[in-house]
């Protein structure tokens, strides 16, 4: 019987959520490492039964966490991350130099092929790897090096790498994303970048070809098609079509185009979502209403959907790595709030139900999709 | 034989029950207490102090004989009462945050 299991991070611990194939009926596990903040929990496409989370708080730092049974039970790895050679520096936010120093852990993305292998996105911003499960890690110091490394800033939430993409087609390209710096791509398995900020506009900097500075939220890629890169920046919806060498906006008919998360569809590489939050300033969802918006075309041209979120009094906001789909034939959506309540669709986006209501603020949302 | 109380999210992290007992070589100091707790429970490697300079993490202090001794030399001898197990060397995460 297939299923899917749901890995929750939140400020308070991660909870794993699972249900069968018709994902109405759901058990509850957790909260696992409580009182901590789980800024993001993945499994490995090699092996599902290997999770990695990521565990951290301001008294004790920064702690990997790796389960071998689907997160029944769990054992700390190795949380040593050094920065390789000289950190030198990078901009503060009064555009002076500051030293890079290692503050937490926002994403762990599992190799698609070595459950032992799994990538780690840091603040300040860099770029780790561990080929030992989790145990010891090692800066892939190529992405830091890149000449435009000093001009990167924080964004209000840090100097974060948050995004992480494996091309399934070519071991030797992956994109990541940090916010305030931009997006970047590596051809050489991580030996070297470029940024792919090409056609992003942000009007607090000067210079429309600026190479980097732009505040990227995150970025989504279908892995039938991996040239084909869907971005939510700060403001703005974005699309590339040739690998990120160059961005066109899909904003469309969106009610706003600020926002945090953004999807592809399971089975439909031009269905995408986005939930569009009100403003930069005002973190929530405009109206007081819940509301996920779905294109059909890549972009552009975009309905709410609202079935079973709520339509009134609401104020919640949605973070960047807070939604995921699951691959059932039925395509599940799956995203979680700042409110505690993680939400399914498991028609596409039609319908919405909450499986849990009242977790501590989601961080991160991860689906596995069990056979 | 040294005592060692720590707050309970580490004491979780590293599957501990109560207080900690460690055998410690030479003086007994901050620098030679920590050293010994971490090498008994790597997985405590920095949720105390830095990796690779080993200072103090900032929201973490050290107490002795209820003196804080946070702010005094890692090097800097223990009391007697620690150093002879009457007393515990106790590791409490700072009032800062919720």
């Amino acid at each position: 019987m297939s299923g899917v299991r749901v890995l929750v991070g939140t400020r308070k611990g991660a909870f794993v959520l699972t249900a069968d194939g018709k994902r109405d009926r759901w058990e509850v596990s957790g909260p696992h490492f409580a009182g901590w903040e789980i800024y993001h929990v993945k499994g490995s496409p090699a092996d599902p039964n290997r999770i990695y989370a990521s565990q951290s708080s301001g008294w004790h730092g920064q702690v990997i966490q790796r389960s071998n049974d689907g997160g029944k039970t769990w054992e700390p790895g190795g949380n040593k991350f050094v920065y390789d050679g000289v950190p030198g520096t990078h901009q503060w936010y009064d555009g002076t130099p500051h030293p890079w120093e290692f503050k937490r852990v926002w994403h762990l993305e599992p190799s698609l092929a070595d459950a032992e292998t799994v990538y780690a996105g840091v603040e300040d911003a860099a770029l780790f790897r561990s080929t030992d499960g989790g145990a010891s890690w090692q800066e892939l110091p190529g992405l830091r090096g890149h000449g435009s490394g000093p001009h990167w800033q924080p964004g209000a939430g840090g100097m974060c790498l948050h995004t992480i993409i494996l091309d399934p087609s070519n071991p030797a390209r992956m994109y990541i994303a940090i916010s305030a710096a931009g997006a970047f791509r590596t051809d050489d398995g991580g030996a070297t970048w470029k940024p792919i900020n090409r056609g992003l506009y942000s009007k607090y900097i000067p210079d429309p070809n600026a190479e980097v500075g732009h505040c990227v939220h995150h970025v989504a890629m279908h892995p039938a098609r991996p040239g084909v890169l869907f971005m939510q920046k700060h403001w703005d919806v974005m699309r590339s079509d040739d690998a990120g060498d160059s961005w066109h906006e899909v904003s469309g008919n969106l009610p706003t185009d600020f926002g945090f998360v953004i999807d592809v569809h399971a089975h439909e590489p031009e269905t995408i979502y986005v939930v569009p939050i009100k403003s930069d300033s005002e973190h929530y969802v405009p109206d007081g209403k819940l509301q996920v918006f779905r294109s059909r075309t890549g972009g552009n041209e975009w309905e709410g959907l609202s079935d079973g979120l709520p339509q009134q009094d609401c104020y919640v906001d949605v973070l960047r790595d807070a939604m995921s789909v699951d691959a059932l034939d039925s395509c599940g959506i799956y995203f979680g709030t700042t409110g505690g309540q993680v939400y399914v669709s498991p028609d596409s986006g039609d319908h919405w139900t909450a499986i849990v209501r009242d977790l501590p603020p989601v961080l991160s949302v991860e689906v596995q999709t069990l056979k | 034989m040294i005592r060692v109380v720590l707050p309970a999210h580490l004491r979780t992290l590293a599957r501990i029950g109560g207080e900690v007992e460690l055998e410690v070589a030479g003086p007994v100091t901050q620098r030679s207490v920590l050293d010994a707790l971490e090498t008994r429970y790597p997985m405590l490697q920095g949720t105390l102090r830095d990796h690779v300079t080993k200072k103090r993490r900032d929201f973490v202090r050290f107490f002795a004989c209820e003196e804080d001794w946070s702010h005094e030399s890692a090097d800097a001898p223990l009391p007697a009462a620690v150093a002879e197990g009457r007393e515990p060397f106790l590791v409490v995460g700072a009032i800062a945050g919720g």
